[in-house]
């Protein structure tokens, strides 16, 4: 593990560039205010983590709960609103912005080319109502909180609880706004704002994956905002559209929801996915392999993605039929994300491989991820899912597909452009120590909640019966050991932000045009507009730049 | 180890080995669907294997310190076709082998006894066709293909036994049914599996599986002295139902006899067939399934009649096979309020002999 790619700059000499997007402009107003879509991306990063600790400490709370048979931390109502809020700030404030809007918001216009996204106020506005969303998602659980689950269930939503079902609706109406306004300019940017020669075949894997789960957040969540409505108008003046003795029908909210839902699956692992594929190139010196099979691959799960939202309900008595129908375009959609997986094993294949932080944390992702993916398959064939599904069987694939991908995945790119976004590199040891630890973690945590599934333990039960309780001991023991993982990058991070070494532009000897500019970039990313002459992942091309480079200094 | 107490050590080691890792197979459709578990257990440790193998090969043979410069390869169409096709087609043969399985739990057969079953936060009541009813329990026999008929009566709530691998959710509004066949006597877990609110952790029973000659002992010794269908004669005649519906020429309301299963005519065109769900919806919502030759006069029992009460008047209306019984009920009507205070008065003076 001695060879690394790591090129630095000599340290005794060199600065950080006088003029880049953090010095641009000082004070909070020149944050609070910019157009800018790298510091815009910053103000998501800092919001998105405080999210997360939130949520990460709700969950910490649901598993000290476990660890006893008896619900005797809590009450089960505050257990309740403690899974809910877990689930809804998790959801809704983390996984959907949390790759797309932090490195995505950064990177896009910078791999492309451009100067900044299409709409830089709408991006603005994006933030703030995200952060409405967010604080209003606060203040509810501070007041008192909510019980209905994230799914909002109905009728137990609209008539049954008396919570705050309402402003957390609300809550969650606000930032899909955001959300729908962030898929809709990365769309417009990436057809509009690609610079000379970047045609769709030379785009980075990056930005077609945010191109597929653009489509899905603009197509996708102005459901899930009807879905909302109606449950508040259900709740509040009775106009029984999903109220059985008023010849409504509460399937159809499940309908509606998961219409959104299932396809928000694939926003959240969609850009994560754009991540691992250029990890996993940088580090291996290499092209990926089979470039336009993992381009198509992102799109048709995007596609796909939008038809398969009742495998939720197939026990819910809907047609034995559209259980048919259902099950089978589930075992499509699974057929790409195994086409990424090998294709990503096969980009291994001649390279020359290091294995920096954000490999170890793509490798963990590759090994999570593909298992979350085949037990998504236990549960997407009918007749296994009438066992499996509604019990820790689904909450472990859930968290191995969400937790053990994305987040891998948002870490090992947060790593990998952490020297571009700040100038400074992180500390190498520590954070392979970190990813380490994040691994034992989360297989400790999540991977018995497999066998409790299968031996039929429900989810959302804050008791349950004491033979279950060995290896509810064990995920709660991991889950400590996943907690000291996730909290190692927020010190070391933070600290490399005044001691890391000065990383130069490009550390990994990477490809894409954002490592082609100074780090941190230029409020204007680029001196001059780039001209892409050459592939996607061509490292040829970037020795010779090396070599002119030597040749110019030398001359 | 000589500084663990021994008692500690005993416990640590008892808790350890004894915790179960897969559940009973206690029904005709577990080791089936187990069998399809498997399976796709097999196929993702193999799958999960090449995996692993590929990328640590790869790692150890294409390491910087091995293999310095990357030799650019293109991408391999045959290969892409590969795993393309092969995945597809082990996850077709899963979906047409689970599609298999998911017909035959959701298909009763034809000779199933049926149990009604209603939910409600956060209780399961389970009403056997002999009058019998339960609370959080359900005792059923073995080799017999047994029958749940689901309903709630306020939110989703889902029963779900794991030990027989089947559930179902029970919905408001609609019924919904699943069937097993137990094979294995014993006691197993009873969940409620679709988060109902506060006490859905609670929301517990036990299943109870009796071999024939027990499952005969406990009916008897568990009767409520009138049946499921009695109860929906009394229910009946205390709702004046056979004011309309008494078959008589003049009759407002279509006569009931031997109605369940037939293919009714509706006032709005077409045909509809009488089962459960459309005895229930035509007592709850009336004017909406109103058959042809009458008028929508009847008045709706919605929030009058408990889903008990509802299932008991189906179940009474399934069993009808005679005009005959309609026409007795016509007189108890004006009967019944005192019959039922008489039936009082017999209990309390049991309950005094008691004492």
């Amino acid at each position: 593990m001695s060879a690394t790619i790591v090129s630095l700059p000599d340290q005794s000499t060199a600065r950080i560039p006088k003029v880049n997007f953090i010095t641009k402009e000082n004070g909070l107003l020149s944050w609070l205010l910019t157009g800018d879509h790298k510091r815009i991306a910053i103000l998501y990063l800092i919001s998105l983590s405080f999210f997360f600790f939130i949520g990460g400490a709700l969950a910490g709370l649901i598993r000290l709960e476990l660890l006893t048979p008896q619900a005797d931390l809590m009450a089960t109502d505050t257990y309740n609103k403690v899974f809910t809020m877990h689930g809804v700030i998790m959801i809704f404030f983390f996984l959907v912005p949390s790759v797309p809007a932090t490195l995505g918001n950064f990177l896009i216009p910078l791999m492309i080319g451009a100067k900044d996204l299409a709409l830089p106020k709408i991006n603005l506005l994006s933030w703030y109502l995200y952060i409405a969303g967010g604080l209003l998602a606060i203040y509810t659980m501070a007041t008192g909180g909510v019980d209905t689950g994230w799914t909002f269930t109905t009728p137990l939503s609209t008539h049954y609880v008396n919570t705050n079902v309402l402003t957390t609706g609300l809550a969650v109406f606000i930032a899909g706004f955001s959300s729908i306004f962030t898929g809709l300019n990365f769309l417009v940017t990436i057809h509009k704002m690609r610079c000379p020669g970047m045609t769709w075949f030379k785009l980075p894997l990056f930005v077609w994956a945010h191109y597929a789960a653009s489509i899905l957040m603009v197509l996708g969540t102005p459901v899930v905002a009807i879905a909302i409505v109606l449950v508040a108008l259900e709740r509040t003046i009775g106009i029984g559209v999903f109220d059985p003795t008023k010849g409504g029908d509460p399937i159809l909210f499940q309908h509606l929801f998961w219409f959104y839902s299932h396809p928000a699956v694939y926003i959240m692992i969609l850009p994560g996915m754009g991540v691992i594929s250029e990890t996993i190139s940088t580090f291996s010196r290499k092209r990926v392999f089979g470039y336009t099979a993992v381009a198509f691959s992102s799109v048709a799960i995007a596609v796909f993605g939008f038809f398969v939202w009742a495998h939720h309900m197939f026990i819910m008595g809907i047609s034995n039929y559209a259980v048919l129908v259902f099950s089978l375009l589930t075992m499509l959609v699974a057929v790409p994300s195994a086409i990424k997986i090998f294709n990503w094993t096969f980009t291994l294949y001649k390279g020359s491989i290091t294995f920096e932080t954000p490999m170890l944390y793509t490798f963990g992702f590759m090994g999570l991820f593909t298992i979350g993916g085949l037990t998504g398959v236990f549960l997407g064939t009918s007749g296994t899912d009438i066992h499996l599904t509604e019990t820790y069987f689904i909450v472990a694939h859930f968290h191995f597909v969400m937790v053990g991908g994305m987040l891998m995945a948002f870490l090992a790119g947060i790593h990998f452009w952490w020297p571009k976004m700040t100038g400074r590199m992180y500390p190498e040891k520590i954070s392979q120590l970190a990813a380490v630890i994040t691994f034992i973690g989360f297989n400790f945590t999540f991977f018995p909640q497999f066998i409790l599934g299968t031996l039929g333990m429900p989810r959302r039960y804050a008791s349950y019966p004491p033979e279950f309780q060995v290896l509810n001991v064990f995920s709660t023991a991991g889950a400590t050991i996943l907690g000291v993982g996730y909290l190692l990058p927020v010190l070391y991070l933070t600290w490399s932000l005044k001691y890391g070494e000065i990383a130069g532009n490009n550390p990994w000897q990477a490809t894409g045009l954002e490592w082609q500019t100074q780090s941190p970039p230029l409020t204007e990313n680029f001196t001059v507009t780039p001209i892409m002459d050459h592939e996607a992942y061509d490292y040829d091309w970037l020795d010779k730049q090396k070599e002119k480079e030597v040749t110019t200094s030398v001359g | 180890m000589n500084h663990i107490s021994p008692t500690l050590w005993q416990f640590l080691v008892k808790w350890m080995t004894s915790f179960p890792l897969f559940p009973p197979e206690a029904s005709k459709i577990a080791p089936e669907m187990d069998a399809l578990f498997f399976f796709m257990v097999l196929v993702s440790v193999i799958g999960m294997t090449i995996v692993v193998l590929l990328v640590t090969s790869f790692c150890l043979l294409y390491s910087k310190e091995r293999h310095p410069v990357a030799v650019q390869v293109e991408g391999s169409t045959l290969l892409e076709a590969t795993w393309t096709i092969i995945p597809l087609g082990l996850f077709l043969v899963m979906f047409v082998w689970g599609a298999l399985v998911y017909f035959r739990v959701y298909t009763p057969p034809a000779n199933s006894m049926n149990i009604y079953v209603v939910g409600k936060q956060w209780m399961w009541k389970a009403e056997h066709p002999g009058g019998q009813h339960e609370i959080n329990s359900l005792h059923v026999p073995t080799g017999r293909a047994i029958q749940l008929t689901l309903i709630s009566q306020d939110v989703f709530h889902s029963f779900s036994i794991p030990a027989f691998r089947v559930k179902r959710e029970a919905i408001p509004g609609r019924y919904t049914t699943v069937w097993f066949e137990p094979t294995v006597p014993g006691t197993y877990h009873l969940f409620c599996t679709q988060y109902c609110g506060t006490n859905h952790s609670q929301m517990i029973g036990e299943v109870v599986v009796l071999t024939p000659d027990g499952y005969k002992k406990w009916l008897d010794e568990s009767t409520s002295g009138a049946s499921l269908a009695q109860n929906g004669e009394r229910l009946f005649a205390s709702l004046s139902c056979a004011a309309c519906h008494n078959a008589r020429p003049d009759a407002r309301g279509p006569a009931l006899a031997n109605v369940y299963g037939a293919k009714l005519p509706l006032a709005s065109g077409g045909t509809v067939t009488a089962d459960e769900a459309y005895l229930r919806e035509s007592i709850l919502n009336p004017s909406q399934h109103v058959t042809q030759g009458y008028a929508p006069i009847m008045p709706t029992y919605q929030g009058q009649i408990s889903e008990e009460g509802v299932i008991a008047l189906v179940e009474y209306i399934k069993n009808l096979n005679s005009e005959y019984r309609i026409q007795q009920t016509l007189n108890t009507t004006d009967l019944l309020p005192e019959s039922q205070s008489a039936a009082g008065a017999k209990s309390a003076e049991q309950g005094k002999v008691k004492q």
